[in-house]
């Protein structure tokens, strides 16, 4: 992956999180949500950044947002639309519907589509096994979604967030 | 072959909000130390994230340990597939979680708590945050000091066994820690914590409320009281209900199935699977010298009707270990790859049948010599599918 130059104000927001927390390594999850949550990502110079305001190591950085499905190194999309695996979802036929989104949108695993709008990846029990199979796109949940609803959904969300 | 007919009970403990936290808590907080942590053994409470440790002894092992600085841990990782009960509890009765972690503060002498809450639960921490706010103010008008902060998951299933948890709330990769010492004596920043589910949480809140006695009235020996179950797969009311312990498997499918039930997966990926011509022997409980197999859960039950293929299943549950084994051991980072890759040669006529008989000796050896319960629970599942639907492996 190229190196990427951050931008002054990129920097400051980062700065800015780690004094929030007393630039302690032990707050280095937190650290690691607030940046996301700003940034959208954690590129590896974001986080060579954090590992120097924290006075740690980058591999330790690295480490930790490589082992929680919750950090990502790429931008996800505008609306990141996650599939439930679980068990429940599962043999209700999440596969067949993860599939469909994947064909409409012709975008796979942890891809971001071009215009940056969406991007699909996989959760492991969202909490809803009641509701299988279960999407959400950003926060909002879908229960019992079948194959055939899944043009309705992307469509929902084809020119900007739905109302409701 | 003796069958317990012990009938399905509901009960409706846990969700009755009668609002009556602040009372139960100045009156916890007049009581002797000692005399609550008698009076939680004496309820036979055990915990409810599926470990079933008794509850009262773990709060009197951290008591008892010297320290300064003592911690209570509300464990809100709740990413067992198939269970979403916690979430329902800290939706709805969010301030008894929040009671009994402040009487677990002042019987143990720690003054702060945590709540680790699921990265998946996110939209909980704004609710959970006032009904914090709420508490806090409270203690503070009545001169009890006691804080609660939530921790934010990120995304990992380990980090719902006690010591990654952990491990991750002081900023690390969620990876298990060997045992002993146990977080009684070496927790949350090296000192005596308890960790204990949401769930168990709450039933002391209804052992504070209604006495030992009543709650010891309830389920059967070995396991008493009530316990949430999380019912899904193919059921025509998936839900959550309150029941007591002690129930035999028939009785449950009795009423919840679909009239075709043909396996239960009792206790979520970690657990076993329960085929028809086992579901009257088959007691859900703690393990005690009752009569036929005793199981005990963390509350999943999913039920699966005969169009589901089996193979499909443990395909699933191998694939969600090995993406969550946290590589940290051998056994369980190359055991559960071993074990997936194992089941499709079997599949496609790569490997013989009888290699199924291998597979199985791997996953016991995953057992004894994993470092944590995630690799050591795989066999659990794995056996219990493979043993009992042999023919849906191999065709």
């Amino acid at each position: 992956m190229p190196k990427i130059k951050l931008a002054e104000k990129t920097i400051n927001i980062v700065k800015e999180i780690c004094a929030k927390y007393d630039n302690n390594e032990g707050e280095l999850i937190n650290v690691l949500h607030n940046v996301q949550a700003k940034l959208g990502y954690l590129p590896a110079e974001v986080q060579e950044l954090i590992a120097k305001e924290l006075n740690s190591s980058v591999a330790k950085v690295y480490g930790v947002v490589t082992f929680y499905s919750f950090f990502t190194m790429t931008p996800m999309g505008e609306f990141p639309i996650s599939i439930c695996m679980g068990t429940a979802c599962y043999v209700r036929g999440a596969e067949q519907v993860l599939d469909e989104f994947k064909r409409q949108l012709k975008l796979e695993i942890g891809k971001t589509t071009e215009d940056g709008k969406f991007s699909i990846s996989c959760l492991r029990c969202v909490g809803a096994c009641g509701l299988a199979p279960v999407v959400m796109v950003g926060e909002k949940v879908y229960g019992r979604v079948s194959p055939q609803q899944v043009r309705k959904i992307i469509a929902e969300y084809q020119d900007g967030c739905p109302s409701s | 072959m003796t069958t317990s007919h012990y009938q399905l009970k509901r009960v409706d403990l846990i969700f009755k909000n009668e609002n009556d936290w602040k009372q139960i808590l100045s009156r916890s907080l007049k009581r002797d130390q000692t005399d609550i942590v008698n009076s939680l053994i004496s309820s036979e409470l055990k915990g409810r994230g599926g470990a079933g440790f008794p509850t009262g002894l773990k709060w009197k092992l951290t008591a008892e340990q010297e320290a300064d600085t003592r911690y209570i841990i509300c464990n809100a990782d709740e990413g067992e597939p198939g269970t979403f009960k916690d979430r329902e509890i800290l939706s709805q009765v969010p301030l008894k979680v929040l009671t009994a972690m402040a009487v677990c503060g002042y019987v143990i002498g720690a003054t702060e708590g945590f709540i680790y809450l699921r990265g998946e639960y996110k939209f909980l921490e704004k609710p959970l945050n006032n009904a914090i706010k709420e508490f806090e103010n409270y203690c503070n008008d009545i001169g009890f000091h006691f804080s609660i902060k939530i921790f934010m998951g990120s995304g990992a299933y380990i980090c719902g066994e006690e010591t990654a948890l952990m491990e991750s709330m002081e900023g690390h990769r969620g990876e298990p820690r060997n045992k002993p010492p146990y977080p009684t004596n070496n927790g949350y920043l090296g000192k005596p914590t308890v960790v204990n589910n949401v769930e168990t949480l709450v039933h002391t809140y209804t052992i504070f409320k209604y006495g030992a006695k009543k709650f010891k009235d309830l389920g059967v020996q070995y396991s008493r009281g009530t316990k949430l179950f999380s019912i899904s797969g193919d059921t025509p009311i998936p839900g959550i209900y309150e029941l007591e312990l002690g129930m035999s498997l028939q009785d449950f499918v009795d009423e919840f199935g679909d009239g075709d039930t043909k396996a239960v997966q009792v206790g979520g990926a970690s657990g076993f699977l329960v085929p028809r011509k086992r579901f009257a022997e088959t007691i859900i409980g703690y393990k005690g010298k009752l009569t036929g197999i005793s199981l005990p859960t963390g509350g999943s039950m999913m039920l699966f009707n005969s169009s589901r293929s089996m193979f499909n299943v443990l395909n699933n549950y191998l694939d969600f270990f090995q993406e969550e084994s946290c590589g940290q051991c051998t056994p369980c980072r190359v055991g559960c790859q071993q074990l997936l890759k194992g089941i499709h040669a079997v599949k496609r006529g790569e490997k013989h049948a009888s290699y199924l008989k291998k597979l199985i000796k791997l996953s016991e050896t995953m057992e004894y010599t994993a470092k944590c319960g995630l690799g050591q629970s795989v066999a659990n599942s794995f056996s219990s599918i493979v043993e009992n639907f042999w023919e849906e492996m191999v065709f």
